[in-house]
């Protein structure tokens, strides 16, 4: 069973109208075939999507609304019947199974969490959510029990006998979600769970499901049009539009490597700092010296690059530290061959590739020589200058905003790094086009993490451009500063 | 003039009421056994219902009913309540009133027994409601009278056409207050049920029906109010009760036992219907949806 998804999408579609097949027929075998439908009474709501879901995964369907979210969800548990196509659950294809077999599936594989929460008003929150156990046929007691212990999950098990609507929003909810957990199925589907929460609350629910998921290792198919909900959930992400899933990848994926100016525009809104990991904006070091070459080594490289201080690796570019240029001097002067005698880790701040971006500006900031970054293995993988990392930020937001103006934003054909590769050096600015020599741009423009709203930056915050994906959360972009990066990839 | 009776004689002579008649006769000969029963099954179910009505004295009766009104609604309620039928107790015609309560419950008992069923079905089918629709504007447009002449054809004078004829006259609220309630429940509580599993009969009886009775009981309580109103037009037919009163005071012109029925009349629509709006707030939706307005 483990080589099994938990659910496997094929070629799915769901046309509404009254020549439904007709039309899925079409959009199947034409290459152009949106102009064939025009004719047809009917709406193409998903459009040949394909994915499968891992076990234990988070996986998140986005789109704005009308994209055919909804409806793709629908599809996974049998509520609406596809036009053409497959859904496996287990390996079972359900859209061959009988009502009263589908209905034994829902009950024993999969629950549902709804946007309006969806309970029952005139039965206690208790009843509620042993409302899945309830139709199972289990004896009283032992509905009583399972379903205060998922209360209890959520934090709720003082308001067993409250009705529903005397809770809060966000308290409905997590109602919602014990419902769901009481059945005790593999997959939970979840439908714009969180979008009629308040921001604060939202994080709140969305953390408490974070938390869930690690402890109880669901498979969670979630629906939202929120794209940071989708980035923060999400361990893979599928970004739908007009029926079709135009992207599926992970959330670091979809930002550096969008697969079309869509989704290059949808993601412009996001807080990259907080997806994006070191391993994506750090450089290749300049001097760098084997353990084993002796200090003059060290010192003629420092003199080569000009830099204060120089990275030392030992046997398999493992790291060791960095020797600065009055410790080399100091060296070669005193007669010392030996490198390891004045090799630090003090000098020079050390991050891991996987430390988002908004990690890094302190160990920057402090770190008088570029931070080195290692990788799990204590490689060194490469170095992050302040201003780097500055412009890293710079090219990734004007990127953004040409992604809304120009018809082929440079990301479409040039492929920003990925996690596991080294940045060759003509992906990032280059040093011609950056703000003078070393210094960082004045203080009013310095990047301070995820405090300045947008408004307040430089008029110029991708915000203001963007499709504005999410209105309800004002997107967390770091204010940019005043010189504009005008260094495009290459 | 010639022109004038040509286009008359243009127009078809059509005889739907002849057709209608046919009808009538057709179904008095052949289905005596049918009616024969319907008749024996109602006055089944009035004759021991007025019995136990009038049973007691009318003063043990009046106390009941105010303590039902204490009970369901409040004490200023029941008061109210012991007041009105202590007057029509005094009138006296309590034994005519209680003749009438019981001719109203068994109509509208029945009328319930076909409506919430049949606004069930249209609830759930598009198709079957187009058809019902109709039927219903039909039923409550068509003037109450014209229920008479058959039913007196059928089953001749009593309580069994007036019962009947009430029945039909009453019953489309029923109908279309249970639809409306049906088709008002939360689309996402429902897919809810259905996401997880439950059969379209559980989710029914467990959600669906619960969460439109609210809307249902006003339905029940417009039937009754309704079926009241019918009560003078079925002492026509022999019915007894308050419509007999009633129609008796008409022929013979007495205006002050016409008042004395009229008054009872309007006594007794204001308990039915306060009681059985009161029941309608004492299910667990209703509560719910007073809950959701305190929050």
């Amino acid at each position: 069973m483990e080589t099994v998804s938990a659910l496997r999408v094929k070629s799915l579609y769901k046309v509404y109208g009254n020549r439904a097949d007709k039309a899925a027929e079409i959009l199947r075998n034409s290459p152009d075939r949106d102009e064939k439908l025009a004719g047809l009474p009917v709406t193409a709501a998903v459009v040949d999507a394909n994915f499968e879901v891992k076990r234990g995964e988070i996986f998140v369907v986005m789109g704005l609304s009308g994209s055919g979210k909804s409806t793709l969800i629908r599809m996974l548990n049998g509520l609406l019947p596809p036009t053409y196509g497959t859904v496996e659950v287990d390996g079972v294809d359900i859209t061959k199974l009988k009502p009263a077999a589908l209905r034994k599936l829902r009950r024993e594989k999969m629950s549902m969490v709804f946007q309006h929460f969806a309970l029952q008003p005139h039965r206690s929150v208790l009843d509620n959510a042993g409302y899945a156990l309830e139709i199972a046929g289990l004896p009283r007691a032992e509905r009583r029990e399972k379903a205060l212990e998922a209360l209890r999950m959520v934090g709720l098990d003082g308001w067993a006998d409250k009705l529903p609507q005397e809770l809060s929003g966000g308290m409905r909810q997590r109602v919602g979600l014990a419902r769901a957990l009481a059945a005790g199925t593999d997959i939970m589907l979840m439908d714009e769970a969180f979008s009629a929460l308040d921001p604060l609350i939202r994080r709140e629910v969305q953390d408490q499901l974070i938390g869930l998921q690690a402890e109880l290792g669901k498979t969670i198919v979630f629906i939202t049009h929120d794209l940071n909900e989708a980035m923060r959930l999400g361990d893979r992400i599928a970004v739908m539009r007009a029926g079709r899933i135009v992207q599926i990848g992970t959330a670091e994926e979809i930002l550096t490597d969008p697969s079309n100016d869509y989704v290059a525009q949808f993601v412009a809104d996001v807080d990259r700092t907080r997806i994006l990991t070191a391993s994506a904006v750090m450089e290749r070091p300049l001097g760098v010296v084997d353990v084993n070459s002796g200090p003059r080594v060290a010192a003629r490289v420092l003199r080569e690059t000009q830099t204060s201080a120089v990275y030392v690796t030992g046997r398999g570019k493992q790291y060791l530290g960095t020797v600065t240029a009055d410790a080399a001097t100091q060296a070669v002067r005193d007669g010392r061959k030996d490198l390891r005698e004045i090799v630090s880790t003090e000098y020079v701040r050390t991050v891991e590739d996987t430390t988002p971006v908004a990690d890094i500006f302190a160990p920057c900031a402090e770190s008088p020589a570029p931070v080195a970054v290692v990788d799990a293995d204590g490689r060194l993988a490469g170095v992050i200058p302040r201003i780097t990392l500055l412009s890293a930020l710079g090219s990734l937001s004007s990127d953004a905003d040409e992604g809304s103006t120009t018809p082929e934003p440079t990301h479409a054909a040039d492929p920003a790094p990925t996690g596991d590769a080294m940045p060759t050096g003509d992906t990032l600015p280059t040093g011609d086009t950056l703000p003078t020599g070393d210094t960082l741009p004045t203080g009013d423009t310095l990047p301070t993490g995820d405090t300045l709203p947008t408004g307040d930056g430089t008029g110029t915050a991708p915000a203001g451009n963007g499709p504005a994906a999410t209105p309800e959360v004002p997107a967390q972009a770091v204010a940019e500063p005043s010189a504009r990066m005008t260094g495009e990839p290459a | 003039m010639n022109i004038v009776e040509r286009l008359n004689d243009m127009l078809p002579y059509v005889e739907i009421g002849n057709g209608f008649q046919t009808a009538v006769d057709w179904s008095r000969t052949n289905l005596t056994a049918l009616f024969d029963g319907i008749a024996a099954f109602v006055d089944a179910l009035v004759g021991p219902l007025v019995d136990l009505l009038t049973a007691p004295p009318a003063i043990v009766m009046v106390l009941i009913f105010a303590g039902l009104g204490w009970w369901l609604r409040s004490w200023k309620f029941g008061l109210g309540t012991a007041l009105g039928l202590g007057l029509v107790a005094g009138m006296p015609i309590w034994n005519q009133t209680m003749s009438t309560l019981a001719l109203v419950l068994v109509s509208s008992g029945l009328a319930l027994l076909i409506a919430i069923p049949v606004g069930i079905v249209i609830s759930e089918s598009r198709r079957a409601s187009a058809v019902v629709r109709p039927v219903l504007d039909l039923m409550q447009t068509m003037p109450a009278f014209v229920y008479l002449i058959p039913a007196i054809f059928f089953f001749g004078v009593g309580v069994v056409p007036g019962a009947l004829a009430t029945v039909v006259f009453s019953m489309p609220p029923g109908v279309r207050l249970t639809e409306l309630g049906l088709r008002q429940v939360d689309r996402e509580v429902v897919e809810a049920g259905e996401a997880f599993g439950a059969s379209p009969w559980k989710i029914l009886l467990r959600t669906k029906l619960p969460l439109a009775l609210p809307t249902i009981m006003t339905g029940v309580n417009q039937v009754i109010m309704l079926a009241l109103s019918m009560v003078v037009i079925a002492g026509m037919v022999g019915a007894g009760g308050l419509g007999e009163v009633i129609t008796t005071a008409l022929f013979r012109a007495q205006v002050g036992a016409g008042f004395e029925g009229g008054v009872a009349v309007v006594i007794l629509a204001v308990v039915l219907d306060r009681l059985t709006d009161s029941i309608g707030g004492r299910t667990a939706s209703a509560k719910a949806q007073r809950a959701m307005q305190k929050a």
